[in-house]
């Protein structure tokens, strides 16, 4: 913490809270007037710094694009060597292996090693950091450190963490299944891996791009409640059964939503392929999220709750039921549950980037830019989010969540799928420049959604107390971090 | 016209309908599909699945190889925070997951029809627009019904 970032006010002696503002001092608010927030240490940033900070970065995106222009140019195209998109590798390889006389299975089998080596890679590389990120991000907002011991900023802790698991102890529970007990983290563990098939990391680069790639995903996605629900009835254990009974009720619910809100993308995009729905994505220069952002918010929230995350983690509420349905399960078998919850995480956000955000294209970037990188950076920033989003929601109740997807999702992601099928016809048929039409598709979207979501929700009795513009409850109790920044700024 | 692709399968020439994408050539006929072909799409599906087995299962033996295993009746007597276990679990799943069971099944069954929906009405015109919206309004009457009586709340 240096000078700065604290400004007027040393650690160590707070002042009393100021009372010309007559807002109640809570912990929290000690602490923000203490330490301040991500916004006290930006604007503490002397404004030199920024400048040459943006310069710093600017220069480095001119030096990267003279290289693919002046020194790349066009040379890497369909090389074996072009590092921005390795599937050219690949294939190279593929007939160089058809070429010498080898059968078909030979390359299939050979490109599916590959694939699945670079998939292994990616998703072991996040299991070894991952939970490292979630938790100093999260220690980050919560204003304390997180795990700093183990290695240079507790690098090694989930390596730690791994070690310690396979160490312990697999428990069998007296009266359970031992079959049906020993499945569920096969049965969980391998879902998440396929679900990185149809993932086009760049343009050749998917490992299965199969033509209903979009309903595969939905499949694959599906399948994790068929071994959630057995971990729970085997493991005899009064809290594993409810909670294998929560989470396949809510998982069951939010897949509807999950299904209307990439409905609306294959409505638009035309096709079930990941890499055609791109494709569509870098032709037209847009994303998906803009032209209708509620599908995109239904997938992002109903995806939380498909691979049990905050605000929809119910299956593990602590505070309710132990852990839910792998309450029984420990040492490496619980490992294998977290390994996958957190890997699952990941996946949805390479998922949402492909379906609503461009997948691994960025504008143009990704002629000098490796696809791969692209799609990594645009991934660990929906991880974020919903590190984020874990950070600062609460949990949802069982039936809050349930209600909230048929009484809401639902009716409005239908709704919504009409919308855009008209959209979808009459940009087949409308001969305007697709910026025009899309731009409008993207208004009246907009301008749709806010409308229904404020109308429906007043139908149903949901409108917020107070009328528009009141503050949460929370926010207007402790005057929320504003406050804190304006009583912190006084003094 | 939406039409199925068609595939001969193996050499007994039996003819399977899939109801995947249909595959056109250039001049919009229908292109016959060798299954092998189709099928050979799904060969790293499989590898990974296998390779997902391998790594679930190579985690597992690491374990049974380095955690300490002994056989203790208190040890595997379930958890009921600390209380002895009541009985064996025998509980019955509550009656309103069957009512969202139901609900999900009918309205997983309409996504069938609606994805293959979506990748070809444009081109068949506004009659195929209606029908999906008569079809989805019966559903959405079921989905109001059970609303109203209130089977969506929580009691």
């Amino acid at each position: 913490m240096n000078e700065q970032s604290v400004g007027k006010i040393r650690a160590g002696e707070i002042p009393s809270m100021p009372p010309a503002q007559g807002l109640p001092a809570t912990p929290m608010a000690r602490q923000i007037i203490e330490h301040g927030t991500l916004r006290t240490k930006m604007d503490a940033t002397p404004t030199p710094r920024k400048v040459m900070g943006a310069i710093g970065l600017l220069v480095f995106l001119a030096v990267n694009a003279a290289i693919a222009y002046v020194v790349i140019d066009g040379r890497l195209d369909g090389r074996w060597y072009d590092i921005r998109d390795l599937g050219v590798g690949v294939g190279e390889l593929r007939e160089w292996l058809s070429d010498e006389g080898a059968p078909a299975w030979v390359e299939y089998w050979a490109t599916g090693i590959i694939g699945g080596v670079g998939i292994l890679s990616v998703l072991g590389g996040w299991l070894l950091i991952g939970s490292w990120v979630e938790r100093r991000v999260i220690a980050l907002f919560q204003i304390r450190r997180g795990p700093n011991r183990h290695g240079p900023f507790g690098l090694l802790q989930p390596l730690a963490d791994a070690i310690k698991l396979i160490q312990k102890e697999v428990l069998v529970p007296r009266g359970a299944d031992r079959f049906l007990y020993f499945l569920p983290p096969v049965l969980i563990f391998i879902p998440a891996m396929l679900g990185w098939g149809p993932v086009p990391w760049a343009k050749n680069m998917a490992y299965v791009d199969i033509n209903v790639g979009l309903l595969y995903t939905v499949a694959i996605s599906s399948l994790a409640v068929i071994a959630v629900f057995i971990a729970g009835w085997s493991s005899n254990n009064h809290y594993a059964l409810l909670g294998a009974m929560r989470t396949v009720a809510m998982m069951i619910c939010y897949e509807i939503p999950v299904s209307l809100a990439l409905l609306t993308v294959v409505l638009l995009t035309g096709s079930l392929q990941l890499s055609e729905i791109v494709a569509w994505q870098a032709s037209h220069n847009v994303w998906l999220i803009f032209i209708v952002p509620f599908a995109a918010f239904t997938y992002l929230f109903s995806s939380t709750a498909e691979i049990n995350r905050t605000p929809n983690d119910i299956a593990e509420a602590e505070s309710e039921i132990v852990a839910g349905f792998h309450t029984e399960y420990s040492g490496m078998k619980a490992g294998l549950f977290l390994a996958v919850e957190m890997g699952n995480a990941l996946l949805i956000g390479a998922l949402m980037a492909t379906f609503f955000m461009g997948g691994y294209t960025l504008f143009g970037l990704e002629e000098w830019v490796p696809g791969y990188l692209i799609l990594l950076g645009k991934t660990t920033a929906m991880y974020l989010v919903f590190v984020w989003l874990r950070a600062t929601l609460p949990r949802f109740r069982l039936d809050q969540l349930m209600g909230y997807a048929w009484k809401f999702l639902i009716p409005l992601a239908i709704l919504q799928v009409f919308v855009v099928a008209i959209e979808a016809s009459i940009f087949a048929r409308w001969d305007v420049p697709g910026v025009v039409s899309l731009t409008l598709f993207a208004v009246v979207n907009l301008a749709i959604t806010a409308a229904l979501v404020r109308g429906w929700a007043q139908a149903i009795g949901y409108s917020p107390k107070g009328g528009a513009g009141a503050m949460p409850l929370l926010a207007t109790v402790t005057g929320g971090l504003k406050a804190a920044e304006r009583m912190r700024a006084a003094g | 016209m939406l039409r199925l692709g068609r595939m001969a399968v193996g050499a007994s020439g039996a003819t399977h309908y899939c109801a995947l994408r249909p595959v056109r050539g250039e001049s919009g006929r229908l292109v016959e599909l060798q299954t092998d072909q189709l099928f050979n799409n799904y060969i790293p599906v499989l590898l990974a699945s296998i390779v997902g087995f391998i790594l679930v299962l190579s985690a597992l033996i690491g374990s049974r190889l380095l955690a300490p295993f002994s056989q203790d009746r208190e040890k595997s007597t379930t958890y009921e925070c600390g209380m002895l276990p009541l009985r064996r679990t025998s509980t019955n799943v509550g009656m309103r997951f069957y009512l969202y069971a139901i609900l999900f099944v009918i309205f997983d069954v309409e996504a069938v029809f609606i994805f293959p929906w979506a990748l070809s009405f444009v081109g068949i015109g506004p009659m195929a627009y209606w029908t999906m919206v008569i079809f989805i309004a019966i559903l959405a009457l079921g989905l109001g019904y059970a609303w109203k009586k209130g089977a969506l709340q929580w009691r």
